[in-house]
């Protein structure tokens, strides 16, 4: 089947950096897809230029097959959900909804308007202007306002970053869920890991204007193919060149048996996060470590002499690097 | 703090009514008295003046200073909207170009108001270099009709027209341009559903600046135009000078005063039912 959305050797320039340097990638017809990286990455610059707001300096674009690198922002069938929304102030929540059916000479545009209120829930508000909506109002606002117009590609660019932590929870199950609804192929642009993670079919991370990996969420998180792809998914402990989560390493009193690596360690701090401890210790090689402990375990005294240990087969291993 | 307050405001408490309630009083009681033979006023107290701006005459002046006002403006608008837009989106040399735009104040509107007689007279630039080009056989008759006092009129008050336009039109967020372009709107559809709605407040403002002050235009008129093209400020003007009759005068120019307050207080009220 042909992807709904291709990038080939996607570039772009500026002047003293690159801000994307040849990606290539490709998105199956209904995806929730995720570009992850830190900010200055390039993820929002690739979103840019597939919305067309951005000219690349090579490399092609194939929208269900067709080049539209050359085509015009209005003239592309994909929609951007702006990291700050980027609503008509203007204009009332159904105007800006209806904004983009008006030029599509859409005949039944106060249909689809209505649909798509009661799609996000914002039935009730359409007569509001966005200066009169919360947070999380002008967010399904601006999601409305695409999805309206079903495009192919919906582009959202951290679109939860400007909620606070309890809505961003929240409006993350109900994107998820109004993915799977309105069948549309989402690339979703993010920094945070635990929300690319929990949404996505695939995730590309991306670092320094190019891709590091591109997988489903626990393949980049099991198996990381680099350094920083392990770093920025999860915590990491870094003992003799082997890559350990805090969660697959273990510390006991008494040495361990069977296909394990053992290091002899002190104990520094014990930390209680209500579902686990986190286990500061320091290797006699001076490496300091983090252990995730189950609350069940013993619990642990800083001073304290013990075995820090994992099994080999918990390791992260990087067949690409050289470091 | 407050005692403190009401010192700073002193001064233009004081300035505004010697200069402008006492002297509007005193126009007020002028307009309800005589003329004097020599100018002046004289007793008793009449309503006449104001009976007489009733007369065709002046009504026709009057209209025909809403019009041209009507049209400058307008014209300023079609002029200035570009202008602005473009100065709002030159990047570093915005502060450039808005001091291009202000450089005609550094001269005497008067000295400004003859260059344009010398450019536009049957024997001044443009029918020169348009006969010596050959594109004309005689002059154009550029000067002394009303299209020479729209031209002044425009040339005099498109500043005031940009500089609200350009601080409106340089606050609105490029993001929601993008946004227009991203749901499918065409570059001058993005100005007609966008822009020019954000720019409103601007338009507003820049109209009030340039309308109310071409409505009173007299030298423009008196210099560029012809006595087929008289306004009302040179009808308030010859009362005070070559007519004598100041409290005529006066009835015109609070006449004239009442009516822009009234437009201006029933548009004001518009717009504020259409905000809330």
């Amino acid at each position: 089947m042909v992807p709904v959305l291709e990038l080939r050797g996607l570039s772009k320039r500026y002047p003293g950096h690159t801000a994307v340097d040849g990606i290539s990638l490709s998105i199956p017809r209904g995806a929730f897809y995720s570009l992850l990286g830190p900010s200055g990455c390039g993820k929002t610059t690739t979103l840019r230029l597939i919305a067309g707001l951005e000219a690349p300096d090579s490399g092609e674009i194939y929208l269900n097959g067709e080049s539209i690198s050359h085509l015009r922002p209005y003239e592309r069938n994909v929609n951007t959900v702006f990291q700050n929304y980027a609503l008509f102030p203007h204009l009332t929540v159904e105007g800006n909804i209806g904004f983009g059916l008006r030029h599509k000479r859409s005949d039944d545009i106060g249909r689809r308007v209505r649909e798509t209120l009661q799609l996000v829930q914002l039935e009730g508000k359409e007569n509001r202007y966005p200066s009169e909506l919360s947070g999380g109002e002008r967010q399904r606002a601006a999601l409305a306002r695409s999805l309206v117009l079903e495009p192919a590609v919906l582009l959202l660019d951290e679109p939860l970053a400007a909620l606070d932590q309890k809505l961003r929870k929240q409006m993350r199950a109900e994107l998820k869920s109004l993915q799977r609804r309105v069948d549309i192929t989402f690339l979703f642009v993010t920094h945070d890991q635990e929300e690319a993670l929990s949404l996505s079919d695939c995730i590309a991370v991306m670092n320094q204007g190019r891709i590091e990996q591109i997988g489903a969420p626990q393949e980049v998180y099991l198996r990381p193919r680099t350094r920083f792809v392990a770093g920025f998914l999860g915590a990491v402990n870094w003992i003799n060149g082997a890559g350990v989560r805090p969660e697959t390493t273990h510390i006991s009193r008494v040495i361990p048996e069977g296909d394990v690596r053992v290091c002899p360690a002190t104990v520094e701090s014990s930390v209680f996060l209500g579902n686990c401890f986190h286990v500061e210790a320091r290797l006699a090689t001076g490496i300091p470590v983090i252990a995730e402990v189950p609350r069940h375990d013993d619990t642990y005294e800083s001073g304290e002499s013990v075995h820090v240990w994992w099994r080999t087969s918990d390791e992260l291993t990087f067949e690409h690097e050289s470091e | 703090m407050t005692r403190l307050r009401l010192y700073f405001l002193t001064p233009a408490a004081l300035s505004l009514t010697l200069l402008f309630l006492a002297p509007l009083a005193i126009v007020l009681v002028y307009s309800l008295m005589n003329r004097g033979v020599w100018g002046g006023v004289e007793l008793p107290y009449t309503v006449e003046n104001y009976r007489r701006l009733l007369d065709p005459i002046y009504l026709g002046i009057l209209l025909r200073s809403f019009l041209m006002a009507g049209a400058a403006t307008l014209a300023c608008l079609l002029l200035g909207f570009p202008l602005a837009l473009f100065i709002a989106r030159a990047g570093k040399r915005q502060s450039l170009y808005l001091h291009l735009v202000i450089v005609p104040f550094w001269t005497s509107f008067l000295v400004r108001t003859y260059a344009w007689m010398f450019l536009l007279r049957d024997t001044g630039l443009v029918n020169t270099a348009l006969l010596a080009l050959g594109f004309i056989r005689e002059p154009l008759p550029l000067l002394y009709n009303s299209f020479a006092v729209l031209v002044g009129l425009v040339y005099g008050y498109l500043p005031f027209m940009v500089l609200p336009l350009y601080a409106t039109l340089a606050k609105i967020d490029r993001s929601l341009l993008e946004a227009a372009a991203d749901l499918g709107a065409r570059p001058w559809q993005s100005l007609r559903r966008v822009i020019v709605p954000l720019a409103a407040p601007g338009i507003r403002a820049g109209a009030v600046l340039v309308f109310i002050p071409c409505l009173g235009a007299y030298l423009t008129p008196d210099l560029l135009g012809g006595s087929k093209t008289i306004m009302i400020g040179n009808v308030i003007q010859n009362q005070f000078t070559s007519s004598r009759d100041w409290p005529f005068g006066s009835a015109v120019s609070l006449a004239v005063m009442a009516v822009v307050m009234a437009l201006l207080l029933g548009w004001l009220r518009r717009e504020k039912e259409r905000l809330l």
